[in-house]
């Protein structure tokens, strides 16, 4: 691809629509237009000038913005989309059979639709995250195809332009004044005064400045960019760790995800205000009813000793003793515990007592421990209990045996072996609240007499190295659009022209209205010509405009 | 309660002083020839000077009301906080950009539209509310604050759209455009009707209670503010004397706020007929010789700006901030919660709409629609999401 000479003698590179130095227009396109596209300078973007190849075409996808924005605006439909029924996430079912069961149950036919669809799961479904890709690559080629020929042009431009490209700008003037040399001479004055960059050049001045905000919009896409990297990496192992863990009180146990680290509950608390401590409020309580006021789990964090040989409890070391609550989680070693769930009065223990039915003597006491249960329970002179079986969430006989939901001790039942003197075989016994099946009349019965309860944490550990990463990325972009947002790149250009003519012509890359406000202040002091917005055809007609101010 | 009342008393001096305002704002409009930039027209003066006054009151309201919970929590956890918030800093966003641009038709248009959003505000309980655990944290103050003071200054850009599009459709002659100019005037209509249906049964006092069996079976209560047309699932009314309800709906309705929604839009609907009645054309005819002064480049340019000048704040508050305390509150710094996803579409939507106006040069019309439309899917998140597609943000 040849080089385009301009006629000034510069060597532009293929493509290019306006001379980096002078700013002549070199397309015919660009001769024909009364107002030139300042974007980018008219340099040779690569989206712009190649379209052959199969990667030329890639790149010039990409690198559009149209395509840019609908891939915009399809993550965005698609994230609405999933916000129309809660996501799977939030229903409270595990099975896919369940969870159809749940859309069709609550939304009918447009809930069986919405699962069929596969809307259900929409941010982790392979659509969505192509989506997410392809911004992402996105915003890379259509950065680079701008940034580095941005950059080229605006290091290369001269002070002093071609008239064809003053013609050419929105704002411009041209008029002859008395002294050309004093009004220069006081333009730069004053355009120094208002903190423009000015450099001259033969009769003529370009005032710049802001340009480093120009670069905003590539320093917060690369802010985009590293965020979303930081997300890529959560999938690779050990950048991220998840677990949950249900700590009854009193209990102390290993802390899945991070080994050699032990959990103690202490106490589980849940407060709830009142309305004698909390009277401002108790109106509201009146209102809802009660609201909770904290969530809190008093723990101890060990630590296992040095040398100790992994998973013996008595060489553990203390750590601290730490209350975490909501909005305040445990921190250790890169790891948080956080407050999560909670399951108050759950049976820890049951206490029985064996009676004899005719007499209803009681042949002594004992307690189960509803977690770790012991298999025999003596009670003195032969007699004992035998704990033959246990099933901690009871719910009833499948093929004439009990089965257990969960391993949680929510409905206990037990199947007793009573022996005693009077009965050295023992007799059998199923024992569950408020049923009692014996296979044969008995002579003997547990009854229950008391039960003890705690209330059980639950906790969730988290290890997130990405953490640090997505902040960058979300420094970088905050960075990155406050520079573009809250600068602009103004540029203004003085030249003389015929006899005692100057020329005048303004560009800003944003905030039209700062940049006349400069230019009037300049045109006032220095009694430069008067020019026009040639895209504000109402404050032209008024021609009063700026003089308020 | 002392603190407490006097807050109250503030903020109904705010809301005065911004309808003063607003009629003084409407004299320097006439009082213009035009308003290319402008201006230091006396009006326009007293009107700026009156909005200030309310603007500090609306601070005093907003201060007192924290110190009064006496639980240093900022007077945002609520619908009735958060929208007076709301309202609060759209005057302040349009102080600001007042003094950027000195525009009266910007105030004309941005004070009446913080009045309706007070208006509804005070439809909500009023009382202090505790906050639930989740909600104790500094972050959620620095995350709320800063992405509502973000979210009022992309509501100027839509104020600027408003007027430009006002100035700059033609209501003579039947288009789609006027059509959908006049659907957003209609919308604010709506928002009207429910404050003026809701206040008038809160003045009379009305109430029925009735039992029903929830979505859970189980039973619940409930009391109506509104003459009940619909009825919830299995309701029985403990207040036979007042109105049976008209249906009853299932559970997995709401049928208070079908109810509610009912009556504002009937009332909308009323008012909006009888002005077309009166009136015999669009109403949005009514308001348009207000926008007539505007300089349409001034307004576009205000509408851009403010973008500007709101997306970073909106991504700080709304998605940085929202991500860190989420990361405190829930161990994870996000997790597809409708509120969440709502603020990343509305990101989402402003990135759209500034890289179509910079690279593919929408401005004018266009993007003053662009601008309308995404005040409306802020306002969707605040009051839609909040209420119907209730999630781990709902308040109330
Ligand atoms: C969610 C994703 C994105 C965000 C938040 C974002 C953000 C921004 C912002 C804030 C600006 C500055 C706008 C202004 O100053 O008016 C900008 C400019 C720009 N963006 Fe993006 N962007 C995103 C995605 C994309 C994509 C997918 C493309 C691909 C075509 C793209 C291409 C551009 C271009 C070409 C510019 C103008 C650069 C210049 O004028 O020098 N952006 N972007």
């Amino acid at each position: 691809m040849s080089k385009i000479t301009c006629q000034c003698g510069h060597e532009n590179p293929f493509g290019a629509v306006l001379c980096e130095r002078c700013g002549r227009p070199q397309t015919e396109e660009a001769k024909k237009s009364k107002l030139i596209d300042m974007r980018y300078e008219g340099s040779a973007r690569r989206s712009q000038t190649y379209k052959r190849s199969i990667i030329d075409k890639i790149w010039n996808f990409f690198s559009s913005v149209k395509i840019g924005v609908s891939i915009i605006v399809a993550v965005l439909a698609t994230s609405a989309i999933g916000t129309l029924f809660p996501q799977k996430l939030f229903v409270p079912a595990t099975t896919e059979v369940d969870i159809l069961a749940y859309y069709e149950k609550h939304y009918g036919f447009a809930g069986t639709l919405y699962y069929k669809l596969g809307f259900y799961d929409m941010y982790n479904s392979w659509w969505f995250i192509t989506l997410v890709g392809m911004l992402a690559i996105s915003i890379i080629i259509a950065s680079i195809d701008r940034v580095v020929p941005l950059y080229k042009s605006l290091k290369k431009q001269r002070t002093k332009r071609h008239v064809s490209f003053m013609r050419r700008q929105r704002i411009y003037g041209l008029g002859t004044v008395e002294d050309t040399d004093m009004s220069m001479a006081k333009a730069e004055e004053k355009l120094k005064a208002l903190r423009y960059n000015v450099k001259t050049e033969d009769g003529a001045i370009l005032a710049e400045r802001g340009r480093f905000s120009r670069w905003g919009p590539y320093v917060n896409h690369t802010g985009l960019i590293i965020f979303l990297l930081g997300v890529l990496l959560r999938g690779l192992p050990g950048f991220y760790v998840d677990e949950a863990l249900w700590l009854r009180e009193g209990e102390t146990r290993a802390i899945p995800g991070a080994p050699g680290y032990y959990l103690k509950n202490n106490q589980f608390i849940l407060d709830t205000y009142s309305k004698e401590e909390d009277a401002v409020f108790s109106q509201a309580i009146d209102r809802v009813g009660t609201i909770v006021s904290n969530y809190q789990s008093d723990v101890t964090l060990y630590k296992e000793a040095e040398g100790g040989l992994p998973g013996e409890s008595e060489q553990l070391e203390l750590v601290k003793d730490y209350s975490i609550i909501v909005n305040k989680p445990l921190n250790f070693d890169g790891f948080n515990v956080f407050q999560m769930d909670y399951r108050l009065d759950e049976l820890k223990s049951m206490t029985f007592q064996l009676t004899e039915k005719a007499s209803e003597t009681s042949l002594g006491e004992f307690t189960v421990d509803l977690i770790n249960p012991e298999p025999i329970y003596h009670l003195g002179e032969g007699t004992y209990v035998e704990l033959k079986d246990y099933y901690a969430d009871y719910d009833g006989f499948e093929d004439g045996k009990p089965k257990s939901k969960t391993p949680i001790p929510n409905n206990p039942a037990f199947f007793f072996k009573m022996v005693t003197p009077a009965k050295p075989d023992g007799e059998m016994s199923f024992v569950a609240i408020r049923e009692t099946v014996e296979t044969e009349l008995n002579d003997y019965k547990a009854t229950f007499l008391s039960a003890e309860t705690r209330d059980v944490t639950g906790l969730v550990i988290r290890k997130d190295k990405t953490l640090y990463i997505l902040l960058l990325g979300g420094i970088i972009f905050m960075i990155g659009v406050a520079q573009g947002s809250y600068w602009n790149h103004r540029r203004i250009w003085i030249q003389k022209g015929e006899g005692d003519e100057l020329v005048l012509a303004g560009h800003t890359n944003k905030n039209w209205f700062g940049l006349k406000k400069d230019l009037d202040k300049v045109k006032d002091f220095a009694n430069l010509p008067l020019y026009e917005d040639r895209q504000d055809a109402e404050s032209s007609s008024d021609e009063v405009k700026g003089d308020n101010l | 309660m002392e603190l407490a009342s006097l807050s109250a008393n503030l903020l109904l001096v705010s809301f005065i002083a911004y309808l003063v305002a607003t009629m003084f704002f409407g004299g320097a409009v006439k009082g213009t020839n035009s308003e290319a930039t402008h201006q230091n027209n006396r009006w326009g003066n007293i009107a700026i000077v009156i909005t200030i006054i309310g603007f500090i009151s609306h601070l005093g309201y907003f201060i007192l009301r924290w110190i009064a919970t006496g639980h240093g929590q900022a007077p945002v956890s609520n619908m009735f906080e958060f929208t007076t918030a709301f309202g609060m800093m759209i005057v302040g966003a349009f102080i600001l950009l007042f003094f950027i641009y000195r525009t009266p038709s910007l105030g004309l248009f941005a004070l009446p539209l913080a009045v309706i959003i007070i208006g509804y505000a005070s439809m909500f309980p009023r009382e202090l509310s505790p906050l639930i655990p989740a909600l104790q944290s500094y972050w959620l103050t620095v995350h709320v604050i800063t992405a509502a003071i973000g979210e009022a200054i992309l509501a100027i850009s839509a104020v600027a759209g408003l007027v430009f599009l006002l100035k700059n459709i033609d209501l003579t002659k039947k288009s789609k455009q006027r059509f959908w100019l006049e659907s957003v005037i209609f919308t604010l209509i709506l928002v009207v009707g429910f404050i003026l249906s809701s206040s008038t049964f809160a003045v009379i006092g009305y109430e029925a209670k009735f039992t029903y069996i929830n979505q859970n079976e189980q039973q619940a209560q409930i009391v109506y503010n509104y003459p009940p047309l619909f009825g919830m699932n299995e309701y029985e009314s403990l207040t036979p004397e007042k109105m049976t309800p008209l249906a009853e709906m299932p559970a997995i309705v709401n049928a208070k706020t079908l109810t509610t929604f009912v009556w504002s839009v009937a009332t909308g609907i009323v008012l909006y007929l009888l002005l077309r009645l009166i009136l015999r054309r669009p109403v949005a005819t009514l308001f348009q010789p207000f926008a007539k002064k505007a300089n349409s480049q001034v307004m576009d340019e205000i509408g851009y700006r403010s973008v500007l000048i709101g997306f970073p704040v909106f991504t700080l508050g709304a998605l940085i901030f929202a991500m860190i305390w989420a990361h405190e509150a829930w161990s994870r710094f996000w997790g597809w919660d409708p509120k969440e996803v709502w603020a990343l579409i509305t990101w989402l939507f402003y990135a759209a709409y500034l890289h179509l106006r910079l690279s593919r040069g929408w401005e004018g019309k266009k993007s003053a629609w662009l601008a309308v439309i995404g005040f409306i899917i802020i306002m969707f998140n605040l009051i839609a999401v909040n209420l119907i597609i209730a999630g781990l943000h709902s308040y109330a």
